[in-house]
């Protein structure tokens, strides 16, 4: 049976289905109604833990990062401007090896103040040592939550699980919220040692010397090499418990295209209807939609792409002084191929702007018509 | 009287302090109040130069050195963890800095005080940044040499028990090494009371007071002899009780063993003693009428 609900609400069912034992949390545009929806929860004796209402993002993170080391399931929720805010407590989370979900409703960044949907905030916190997955729709970020719990609590490591802010956080879409016993099935309760061992008291995150500090980032490394199968197995055992699943990198009739479009979040759906009316119209048009971006699916990446001639790739966020961070990913990633192709960058709908099938459309017609690649991303606006 | 099972120590010898650290005197004291069934969060301050490198361990109860400015929110966070798995018996405390308490991680503290979350917070306040080479915080004295005040602070040390009584936590008190066993007593105290327990305790600092290091229990017992760091507790805010009746004994007592006020005139110091008499008439007015 489906229930009517946006985003936001699909995100909190998924952390009391995870029995999250403590959340903490601080409100921010357009990530709120899941604060409110889990204090709802609370209030109603139905979620499990405890509530903390932080003075910020900053303590929030500060709180889930301790409760975790004592040794509980904890998730908190934010969005821009919060993120950012937290973003020494995202190298700290890490770097303690705790096993916090988080969710990041996409919103720009400001300045300007604005509100709308942008990847550029949680894309910017790529390199703080966090699992990231982008969702299209409400389903699959009700279903990457729980499924981050999972991933997160055998690699040791935090997961961020992003959608966009509006588009994806308050449409109001028919989710299928699974029963309490498949969750439990396929997410084991909370069991990572407490690292608070009063009868073998341990020193946490003690200071080490160069050589140490180089061991342990390279051990970390490996770690979150490690999470590749982690993920693929998770992903198939809620497949199989739950009946729906998510690839890291989905590829739609990329084998026989002359161009792949490439898009994460939201806009993939929109993508999607594009490159079916561009097949009826005679244009052999494939779509590679990226779930994952940290660790980065480049084995993936390279055995769908390997044969594709020309690839234009939508991003909905912007790196200055360089491009589409989707896209220079995917150009480095694709680099080591014999038979590079011609990348085209697109930077679209940024602060949530509209990006309609026509023009979506007419970027690949474009991209199809281009003879190399180059540096500068395309800008493409409705007002020009 | 220390209570037998007060006899233990916490903290092991051949620690990295200085000679003469009053943070790692404090510290002792505390921990042999609140003994094994405590996690102790550490912030970076002296206190992460105190607790020694990898694989050693000054503390022998469990201990986390947290980021400098979320003492409070990391010792929240464990103590909310413990309520969740039932094991309230431990208790979570937060060792901080002046610099860490009274500047960066003042909102923190905040917040958790307002939710009166259940820990014990130990500000260990040497009147500096101490740890990053003497610099001046908040709670440097007016007037105090430090590295970036090299002419003497212009503003005044900040009042930060009030801003504490604002938040009508449960338990507040002022601690000093000078007075050990008021700062044993206020520990067993605050143990034994649930919510947000803040414990301001004066920290001296042979290196950055600029005094030998054999004067640091002395300098501690001066400040609270002379008035300038009387000693108190505060309940909910409002209840002023006054745990030590001072000699009176004039400023320069204090200010004399002490480098950092070797600058002062005699009108500096007359200012200053007019300050502390003044501060000391405002605290025994609160405490007028409180029934303890
Ligand atoms: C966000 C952040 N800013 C600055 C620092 C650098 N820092 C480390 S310890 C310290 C001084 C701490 O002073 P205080 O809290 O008074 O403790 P003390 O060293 O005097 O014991 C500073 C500024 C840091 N670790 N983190
Ligand atoms: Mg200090």
């Amino acid at each position: 049976m489906k229930t009517l609900l946006q985003g936001n609400y699909a995100v909190a069912e998924a952390v009391r289905l995870a029995r999250v034992q403590l959340v903490a949390a601080y409100p921010i545009t357009p990530q709120t109604p899941i604060y409110e929806k889990l204090s709802d929860m609370e209030n109603e004796g139905i979620l499990p833990g405890v509530m903390m209402r932080t003075e910020s993002e900053h303590s929030a993170m500060a709180a889930c990062i301790a409760a975790s080391l004592t040794g509980v399931r904890t998730f908190t929720a934010t969005a821009s401007q919060g993120l950012a805010l937290m973003h020494e407590m995202l190298h700290f989370a890490s770097g303690n090896r705790v096993p916090i979900v988080m969710c990041n409703v996409n919103r720009v960044v400001a300045v300007p103040w604005a509100f709308g949907s942008d990847q550029s905030d949680s894309l910017s916190q790529r390199d703080t040592g966090w699992l990231q997955f982008y969702c299209e729709d409400a389903q699959e970020a009700l279903d990457t939550v729980i499924q981050a719990y999972r991933i997160a609590e055998q690699a040791l490591l935090p997961v961020m699980v992003a959608i966009d802010g509006f588009f994806t956080s308050h449409f109001i879409e028919p989710i299928e919220i699974p029963d309490q016993a498949s969750v439990d099935a396929f997410l084991p309760a909370f069991s990572i040692p407490t690292r608070f061992n009063e009868a073998d008291p341990a020193y946490i995150a003690n200071v080490v010397n160069p050589e140490q500090y180089m061991g342990y980032r390279q051990k970390s490394f490996e770690d979150m090499e490690n999470t590749r199968p982690l993920i693929k197995e998770a992903n198939e055992e809620y497949q199989r418990i739950i009946g729906r699943g998510y690839e890291a990198v989905e590829s739609v009739n990329t084998d026989d295209a002359d161009i792949v479009l490439v898009t994460s979040g939201a806009m993939t759906s929109t993508a999607r209807v594009t490159i079916q009316s561009l097949r009826e119209k005679g244009v052999k048009a494939g779509l590679l939609k990226m779930k994952l971006l940290r660790p980065f699916p480049t084995r993936e990446v390279q055995e769908i792409l390997k044969n594709t001639r020309k690839i234009a790739v939508l991003d909905r966020n912007i790196s200055l002084g360089k491009g589409g961070i989707w896209c220079q990913e995917l150009k480095a990633a694709l680099y080591p191929l014999e038979n590079r192709p011609i990348i085209t960058g697109y930077i679209a709908g940024i602060c949530g702007a509209d990006v309609s099938p026509d023009m979506i459309e007419d970027m690949v017609v474009k991209a199809l018509e281009r003879e190399r690649s180059d540096d500068l991303p395309i800008w493409v606006r409705r007002d020009q | 009287m220390i209570a037998s099972e007060e006899q233990q120590e916490y903290m092991r010898s051949g620690h990295m302090a200085c000679p003469g650290c009053g943070e790692a005197s404090t510290m002792r004291l505390v921990l042999k109040v609140l003994g094994e069934k405590t996690i102790v969060v550490i912030v970076p301050s002296c206190v992460g130069v105190i607790s020694a490198t990898f694989p050693n361990s000054t503390f022998k109860v469990p201990c986390f050195h947290s980021a400098f400015e979320i003492a409070a929110p990391t010792a929240a966070g464990i103590a909310n963890a413990l309520r969740v798995q039932g094991r309230e018996d431990v208790t979570a405390l937060a060792f901080a800095g002046d610099g860490g308490t009274f500047d960066i991680g003042l909102q923190s503290l905040s917040g958790a005080a307002d939710r009166n979350d259940n820990f014990i917070y130990v500000c260990l306040d040497n009147e500096a940044y101490m740890n990053t080479g003497i610099q001046s915080s908040s709670s440097t004295p007016q007037g105090v040499w430090t590295m970036t005040t090299p002419g003497g602070r212009q503003g005044r040390k900040k009042k930060f028990m009030q801003i504490i009584a604002a938040h009508r936590m449960p338990y507040a008190a002022t601690a000093s090494i000078g007075h050990p066993h008021d700062l044993m007593a206020k520990i067993r105290k605050a143990k034994n009371i649930k919510g947000t327990k803040f414990i301001h305790t004066l920290t001296p600092c042979p290196t950055g007071w600029r005094m030998p290091e054999n004067l640091s229990a002395k300098a501690a017992m001066l400040a609270v002899e002379t008035k300038l760091f009387p000693l108190y507790e505060v309940i909910d805010g409002t209840e002023y009780r006054i745990t030590h009746q001072p000699l009176g004994l004039p400023v320069q007592e204090f200010t004399k063993i002490q480098g950092r006020y070797r600058h002062f005139t005699e009108e500096d110091t007359a200012i200053l003693q007019r300050e502390v008499d003044d501060e000391w008439e405002q605290l025994v007015a609160k405490t007028k009428g409180c029934k303890l």
